[in-house]
């Protein structure tokens, strides 16, 4: 063990939970923070719209309103001591953003501006409240840029483009991560008493994705080979608006700006579906409306999409009919220049990939798989959670995309992941510091790499008869079509027998790069075990939830079932083997009812 | 339809020099060349090497040079560029490996800028928000598009003769916090910017304007940082 680093702290990921957690963690701790892509290449970069919190800054808002909203839109699965913690430290959590430097937009005042967003409502009217900041459609893009120049600023260490391959512990405790340095190979230990996983989703197990390639479940992947149970997995968002074919998002903030939804008629259809809030509903309610649009022959041309629309003349067309006024009562109204002003990023993309200028023209989009609410079970300060009695596993922690707090329940409200990296990455870079001085080292094991090493032998020495980019396509194409937005028994289970036959078929993938520097032919093939592991579990605890519920929506079973099955699923390996198991689902103030829009 | 890539290839561990490639593969026309890059990668030649995430021009993993001009892999489509494509790494920091550069001196010139918001004064009463208007918010809302891909600071003459200067890229930056009404350190910025490898290395070449995918009017911005060091105002 050539290379062996101690630190107090170790975070796997640079995004926004991982530079939040080495951010606060270095205050108290010597703090590492590894991460596979230089951390402004990080997915956190790719949030558009908006991060959600009561400010007020237009019009009445509460932090009440914004916790109710969440549990709504988690369909009562999500945990409401950690909602209302979260809803309750957004206010803060966006207010150090703006002072660590993040450029909000702002209102004529001069304060944070901010607009609608699907499911977050004035509890009182119905009627959707402006609760998501916003800086421009690149919200995610300056929260990461912000987070990185301040860790700079703070002087945190980071390694840059080190792949995180396995996670050591001792003694029943954390230890440290095994990890490799991208540009020479070599295989590095780092010696740490709290380990944070931040690794992000893992969105890259479906065909039609908005997701970075990056995204590969690395750290839940990794903890499940471990041992640790992973939780809620068949719980997987498809937004609304993804770029037809390319899945590459589109923003809600466009239909928090007015933007609607049109089917091959050029029929407004949300009105349909969620009578209140139209177009503005949960994401889980709009994905399966435009499902529906498509499978009763609603489509455009009757095919596979729909039309997103923000033409000025529509938007201002659709907002009279609702009575939409501006916070002074005025009606209303945008402009051209209005779309340019607000998303920009939007009319870019749709420039380059479709050849479409949304001023003047209409997006053809179709739901894209979009966001983890499953992965890494914790509590709300980070600490990993390993069975249903809340015990912790000491020294490890997880934040972000890759953890389950669980805020999000069954389906996540548009704008919480970026205040749930924010707040959940900072606590658990707290916890994991606090620990840190007055645990111990654990000894390293006698070849701690031994793992890492060992895996990357059999990729290496795999007979290669199978091609890994056939078999990555093979399990995306089957969870996109199978475990996607509708389920049904028979064809999960398909897909379930198809992963494994897949996974079966990796073992004989071989990697026919033998060098160090930057194979990144190792490193893909590395990745596509995670995934397909990963995938296992979505779809093996997908098959077994027999209700339907926020993103989890099954033909066979439609109804929502909560005598059964308001609880959360745990998934952990042993001997090689899945096994499910469940832990309760913490219910404070809000009791289960009816999820209408 | 079918096109012919030409790929610029190096491997440090067995080639004394790089070479060319060419393949010739099937791609739809609304295909991103990173779409063919992959494609080659999965079923041609897996040692094929590039970097790239997030697949539609916000992470800045995949600045190459595309017949001959910096851009983004995932920005660019088959239908823009044609069935002919030749790929290659960006010019004026050392090859890793294939269309991978070594990005440690550009993040180097990057964080000598004070690349971070600086503001020691007191907060608002309440811990709220520092004020800022509509109006100077817009005042720097274009260098905050930057994405660090560095296809602006590669594409620069003066760069690749002179790998000290801090580039286009490290200048934006500074102009995004220079030009923040809420910002305190712009004397300081423009201090450091006013060293022999600062400003005074931009001939106005407009490369770096050309090659940004986020259509940053980065000589613009230059031009202001000059503008404010020369007349000690920040309008």
């Amino acid at each position: 063990m050539a290379n062996v680093h101690q630190f107090d702290v170790v975070v796997v990921g640079a995004g926004g939970a991982g530079l939040m957690a080495g951010l606060y963690a270095s205050r108290s701790a010597k703090t590492a923070v590894i991460s596979k892509l230089y951390p402004t290449r990080s997915h956190t970069g790719a949030a558009q719209g908006g991060i959600s919190a009561a400010l007020g800054n237009y019009e009445e808002d509460r932090p009440e309103w914004h916790m109710y909203d969440t549990v709504k839109g988690s369909d009562y699965l999500g945990d409401q001591d950690a909602i209302e913690f979260m809803t309750n430290e957004a206010i803060d959590a966006v207010l150090e953003l703006e002072h660590m430097g993040l450029p909000f937009d702002r209102t004529p005042e001069g304060r944070i501006s901010q607009r609608p967003f699907g499911g977050h409502t004035n509890n009182e009217t119905g009627k959707p409240v402006r609760r998501a900041a916003h800086a421009a459609d690149r919200t995610g893009h300056m929260i990461l840029q912000t987070l990185y120049q301040q860790c700079l600023k703070n002087k945190v260490n980071f390694f840059d483009e080190y792949q995180a391959l396995d996670f050591i512990m001792v003694n029943g405790k954390a230890a440290g991560v095994v990890a490799v340095e991208l540009s020479t190979g070599e295989l590095h230990t780092i010696h740490a008493k709290s380990v944070v996983f931040a690794t992000g989703g893992h969105g890259r197990i479906f065909d039609v994705t908005s997701n970075a390639y990056a995204y590969t479940g690395d750290g839940a992947a990794i903890l499940l080979r471990s041992g640790i149970p992973l939780e809620d997995m068949e719980f997987f968002q498809f937004h609304p608006t993804g770029i037809y074919k390319l899945g590459i998002l589109i923003t809600e903030g466009v239909r928090g700006e007015g933007g609607i939804l049109l089917n091959g008629s050029g029929e407004r259809f949300m009105p349909k579906y969620a009578p209140s809030v139209k177009d503005l509903a949960s994401r889980d309610v709009v994905s399966r409306a435009i499902y529906t649009e498509i499978k009763e022959g609603r489509g455009i041309n009757g095919s596979n999409y729909v039309y997103l629309d923000i033409r000025p003349e529509s938007v201002n067309k659709f907002a009279a009919m609702d009575g939409r006024t501006n916070p002074d009562g005025t009606p209303y109204t945008i402009t051209g220049e209005t779309v340019m002003q607000k998303i920009p990023d939007i009319v870019d993309f749709c420039r380059v990939y479709l050849g479409v200028d949304p001023v003047t023209q209409v997006m053809p989009i179709q739901p894209t798989a979009h966001y983890t609410m499953g992965g890494i079970p914790t509590n709300k300060y980070g600490e990993v959670v390993i069975d249903d009695k809340g015990t912790t596993f000491p020294g490890l922690y997880a934040a972000g995309e890759c953890a389950c707090v669980s805020v999000h329940g069954a389906n996540r409200l548009g704008t919480n992941s970026l205040l749930d990296i924010v707040v959940f990455g900072k606590h658990a870079g707290l916890k994991a510091a606090e620990y840190a001085q007055t645990a111990d080292f654990e000894k390293l094991p006698g070849d701690a790499e031994a793992g890492a090493r060992s895996a990357f032998e059999a990729l290496r020495n795999g007979s290669g008869r199978e091609n890994a980019f056939d078999i990555a396509n093979e399990m995306k194409k089957v969870m996109f079509a199978d475990v996607g937005i509708y389920r049904n028994e028979k064809d999960m289970q398909s897909a379930l027998e198809k992963v494994r036959e897949l996974k079966a078929r990796f073992k004989n993938v071989g990697v026919t790069d033998t060098g160090k520097i930057f194979n990144t032919e190792l490193l893909n093939a590395w990745e596509l075990g995670n995934l397909l592991d990963i995938a296992e579990v979505v779809a093996m605890s997908a098959v077994n939830r027999k209700e339907s519920r926020g993103g989890h929506s099954r033909e066979d079973y439609p109804d929502r079932d909560d005598a059964n099955w308001l609880k959360h699923t745990l998934i952990t390996q042993k001997d090689g083997k899945l096994e499910i198991s469940y832990k309760p689902v913490v219910i404070t103030k809000h009791q289960p009812k009816a999820r209408v829009y | 339809m079918e096109v012919t890539v030409k790929i610029f290839r190096y491997n440090p561990e067995k080639d004394q020099r790089g070479n060319y490639v060419t393949y010739k593969v099937e791609a739809d026309e609304n295909d991103r060349v990173l779409d063919v890059l992959e494609f080659i990668k999965g079923k041609e030649d897996g040692t094929l090497s590039f970097r790239r995430s997030c697949a539609h021009g916000v992470c800045g993993s995949d600045a190459m040079r595309i017949n001959g001009r910096n851009m983004l892999a995932c920005k660019v489509l088959i239908r823009d560029i044609g069935a002919n494509i030749t790929v290659e790494p960006l010019l004026g920091l050392k090859i890793a490996k294939d269309l991978i550069v070594d990005m440690e001196p550009f993040f180097d010139n990057y964080k000598k800028v004070l690349p971070y918001f600086i503001n020691d004064s007191a907060l608002p009463e309440g811990g709220r928000e520092r004020l800022q208007s509509p109006e100077d918010r817009a005042r720097f809302d274009e260098s905050t598009k930057c994405i660090l891909c560095a296809a602006c600071t590669t594409s620069c003459p003066s760069y690749w003769a002179n790998g000290e200067y801090y580039g286009p890229a490290a200048i934006v930056t500074a102009h995004r916090f220079i030009f923040d009404s809420r910002d305190e350190a712009a004397g300081e910025r423009l201090q450091i910017l006013a060293e022999t490898d600062g400003v005074a290395r931009c001939h106005t070449a407009y490369n770096c304007t050309e090659a940004c995918p986020r259509e940053i009017k980065i000589t613009k911005a230059i031009g202001e940082v000059k503008l404010a060091m020369i007349t000690g105002k920040l309008d």
